[in-house]
């Protein structure tokens, strides 16, 4: 090796561990893509228990002109409550998977001070959003849950970017836009749902994907 | 013109060190433990780096705890990021020159 090849790894080398050092690398893009089909599936079978609902309260109106739909509306949400906590577990659960993976064939820690730094700036202003959006969902403004969803997971996404691969901005970005577009169509909540948690989501991680691990 | 190689620092003529050094610019502290994982050395010899660099002033070490257990935090000084950047321009401009 002649000298300029020794300099330029050296280089290297101090570029590589001042980002190891300070980013949180072994994000999967496979990750996004399995966090992102959770999202569909979970948007799909909420959008069938509306659509149930939908009938049922036809049905419900026919026979006891109304009565009852303040206990329908009630087993409508929490049921729609369930199935979005059951798909947040799931994808949380997937993504660990993938990224737990990737960090065993990096054969770089997964719990560390990237790590933790990392969870700390997403999960702040998602728990800050989490407790506003329950607090509108109590004074039952349901329309803003979902453009808040999407606001604030691109907010906590934005912040955590810095620690993480720096692409993951544009993911943080899209999601915000998605929210403020959202807030103009409340009616439409769930396909801006699936669109930024799993159409986005998934371009996201393919994208990550081709970019940092294809070989 | 100055010859560029008179601005490479001595001091980092090491791999370990260069690592060092180069997770210390980008953290504004690191535990010994984190630093062993990122440069991938054995606890002899990180010690015996570190014990260099903070000869030449260039990191401060704080020794605390966690519990019972010892955490000792490491960070670039002033004079030691100063250092370290004068050598990696010095680098920089030695590569151009070969090219």
């Amino acid at each position: 090796m002649n000298e300029s090849e020794k300099l330029s790894s050296e280089l290297h080398d101090i570029k590589q561990i001042m980002e190891r050092s300070s980013r949180f690398i072994s994000l999967s893009g496979l990750s996004g893509i399995s966090a992102g089909i959770c999202a569909l599936i979970g948007a799909w079978f909420s959008n069938e228990t509306i659509k149930d609902y939908d009938l049922s309260a036809v049905n419900l109106r026919r026979s006891l002109h109304g009565a009852d739909t303040i206990a329908q509306a009630y087993f409508l949400y929490s049921r729609l409550f369930n199935i979005a906590i059951i798909t947040f577990i799931t994808a949380l659960i997937s993504s660990f998977i993938f990224t737990y993976r990737r960090s065993k064939k990096t054969n770089t820690p997964i719990w560390g001070t990237t790590a933790r730094r990392l969870l700390i700036n997403v999960t702040v202003p998602m728990v800050a959003g989490g407790i506003f959006l329950l607090a509108l969902i109590n004074n039952g403004i349901i329309g803003f849950v979902a453009p808040g969803c999407l606001l604030f997971y691109g907010l906590g996404v934005l912040n955590a970017s810095k620690y993480t691969l720096p692409e993951t901005r544009y993911l943080g970005y899209g999601e915000i836009l998605l929210g403020l577009i959202n807030l103009f169509f409340i009616g439409d909540g769930l396909y801006f749902w699936a669109a930024g948690f799993g159409i986005l989501h998934i371009l996201y991680g393919v994208f990550m994907w081709w970019k940092y691990e294809m070989n | 013109m100055k010859n560029p190689i008179e601005n490479l620092n001595k001091t980092f003529d090491s791999r370990i060190r260069l690592g060092i050094m180069s997770a210390l610019m980008v953290n504004a502290s690191i535990n010994f433990n984190d630093l062993k994982e990122l440069i991938n050395v054995t606890d002899g010899n990180l010690a015996s780096h570190i014990k260099a660099l903070e000869e030449n002033g260039y990191i401060k070490v704080q020794k605390g705890f966690i519990g019972r257990k010892t955490n000792t935090l490491y960070s670039a000084t002033k004079t030691g990021e100063k250092a370290f950047r004068t050598h990696l321009d010095a680098l920089e401009k030695i590569i151009k020159n070969m090219n």
